[in-house]
């Protein structure tokens, strides 16, 4: 054996090595108690697969500068970013995992495919890559509000019709080498329709079904990569990729029955067309209230569940939510909050902006572990939540939302919503909790009410 | 073909577990697995830098993909560290 093929078998074995602590590190990722190692052993693994095909390196010089470049830019933005920003970061970041794979694959398809089976992959490997990167940049556009294009808009509908040709396109390339040689070059034309497609996919997706995409986007970085593995031969990069893939899928699937939709509803129909035939124009008495009736409510509760939605993200009010329940706290109250999996823009969202305004995480409660005990609350504070609490996914059969799982608010003994108008939710439904018996609305921005309510229990 | 068999083969494997590994993951993870598992997909990193710079375009398309995929390791190990972190028990 040559020198050369030691390299390589060292290399291969470090890959294999690097597989598993991949595996071992996304496992303890999933588990509260062991996730910080979990992501340390992962970047453990990247460092060491990194370090294993360096040796092999073509161009020290200029590959070594993109690394360097990359880690001091990767870095600054990881490190500055505000905690609130997290949901479009990582969209970003995910982007970028796409576009490499995009790049990847248009090299090799320079260095000329061997065989129809390389061709292929080249192909769905640049869709997949490129459409990751042009979608996560519209995700992240939407996510920071920096993009805002209605569904309706004919700059949508001019996107969307590219989205669908871009997948016949796809097609067509796929076939072309079984056609007669064509007179222009498609591979051109296929890696800007690729790109301009991935913003048509995403443009038409609304706020509310942002966390379905992000997690579906997620899933396509690492399909990608474990296409590119597959092009270039390189096991590593097949396993990673594969459980970003299986890892995003899941999340997918969480979030969509969290909505109670199917994942092609979200990403092709919407509510928009969903919402024909809505009976839910019952109209009724809502029953105001203002800061200082609503805090001789709370003074006097014994238990109160807060329920957080993108209203609370909107108003920046995480803070003077975790200052309210430290004070129900003090005043003897049991305080926890429900958290709908789908409340905010991406999976997990209200976890995080509570996490950093330091709200313990084990008082944090999923809507199964509310709604049993809901009848005992005797005050549910909803913050800028809307579909997630209302009732009509529970009592009216013919609403859009009908079926999907909500925290049940409305049997607690008294509900405070805090919302800025009356206006409907993101899925466009009446809300009836705004109308029961039980429930009072505290109008205004939810930083300011929350903040009066603070002041009243510090007087 | 037998070395795309064996790869497919890998890659199958690999989904399934992923899929039995991450099945039951609390809501309060969702974010951070979404983050750790961005990071991850920066592996493309590796197959960035054994792309050919036989050309001035082949060795911009190298840069570049090195360039991003790095951004992507750094910034997702970083951003997810960085979020774990924040999460605590009372």
């Amino acid at each position: 054996m040559s020198i050369f093929e030691d390299i390589t078998a060292i290399q291969n074995i470090i890959y294999i090595v690097a597989s598993i602590l991949f595996i071992s590190g996304i496992k303890m990722l999933g588990k509260e108690d062991t996730a910080v190692k979990g992501n340390f052993l992962s970047a453990f693994a990247m460092f060491i697969a990194v370090l294993a095909t360096i040796i092999f390196i073509v161009d020290p010089v200029i590959l070594l500068g993109g690394i360097l470049l990359g880690a001091i830019i990767g870095s600054t933005i990881a490190l500055k970013v505000k905690m609130t920003s997290i949901p479009e970061m990582v969209a970003l970041f995910n982007g970028f995992g796409g576009l490499a794979t995009f790049l990847i694959a248009w090299s090799e398809y320079n260095s000329i495919p061997d065989n129809y089976f390389q061709y292929l992959l080249v192909m769905v490997t640049i869709y997949i890559g490129g459409v990751t990167f042009t979608g996560s940049l519209i995700a992240y556009g939407k996510l920071s509000e920096k993009l805002k294009v209605a569904k309706t808009s004919i700059v949508t509908k001019i996107f969307t019709t590219i989205f669908y040709g871009s997948i016949l396109f796809l097609i067509f390339s796929i076939l072309l080498p079984f056609l007669p040689a064509l007179g222009f070059n498609f591979f051109t034309v296929l890696l800007a329709i690729t790109l301009l497609g991935g913003i048509g996919f995403v443009l038409p997706i609304g706020g509310g079904d942002m966390p379905v995409v992000i997690s579906l986007l997620n899933s396509f970085s690492g399909i990608a990569a474990a296409f590119a593995g597959l092009l270039l031969l390189n096991n590593v990069l097949i396993v990673a990729g594969s459980l970003v893939g299986a890892s995003g899928l899941i999340l997918t699937v969480i979030m969509a029955k969290a909505m109670n939709r199917s994942i092609n509803n979200i990403l092709f129909v919407g509510y928009a067309s969903a919402s024909k035939g809505s009976s839910s124009e019952e109209q009724g008495e809502v029953s105001p209230i203002n800061v200082a009736d609503a805090f001789l409510i709370l003074e006097s509760a014994s238990s109160v569940l807060i329920i957080p939605g993108y209203g609370m993200a909107v108003a920046q009010a995480q803070h003077v939510v975790r200052e309210l329940g430290e004070l129900l706290e003090e005043n003897g109250t049991e305080v926890k909050y429900g958290i709908h999996p789908v409340a905010g823009r991406m999976p997990g969202h209200m976890n995080v902006l509570l996490a950093e305004a330091n709200v313990p995480y084990d008082v944090l409660a999923e809507p199964d572990d509310v709604n049993p005990i809901m009848d005992s609350v005797d005050v549910a504070v909803v913050i800028g939540a809307n579909d997630v609490v209302n009732p009509s996914a529970t009592e009216e059969p013919g609403s859009p939302i009908y079926g999907m799982p909500i925290i049940e608010v409305h049997n607690a003994k008294t509900v405070f919503v805090l919302k800025r108008s009356m206006s409907s939710g993101f899925a466009g439904v009446q809300n009836p909790l705004f109308f029961k018996q039980n429930t009072r609305m505290l109008f205004g921005d939810a930083k300011e009410s929350i903040g009066g309510l603070v002041s009243e229990f510090k007087d | 073909m037998e070395i795309y068999t064996l790869l497919g083969f890998v890659l199958i494997l690999s989904i399934y577990l992923g899929l039995e590994l991450i099945s039951k993951v609390p809501s309060t993870l969702h974010t951070p697995l979404m983050s750790g598992a961005n990071a991850i997909s920066g592996i493309a990193l590796v197959g960035a830098l054994v792309l050919s710079t036989d050309s001035n375009l082949q060795s911009a398309i190298a840069f570049l993909a090195v360039l991003f995929a790095s951004i992507n390791v750094f910034g997702g190990y970083l951003v997810t560290n960085r979020m774990l972190k924040m999460f605590k028990k009372k």
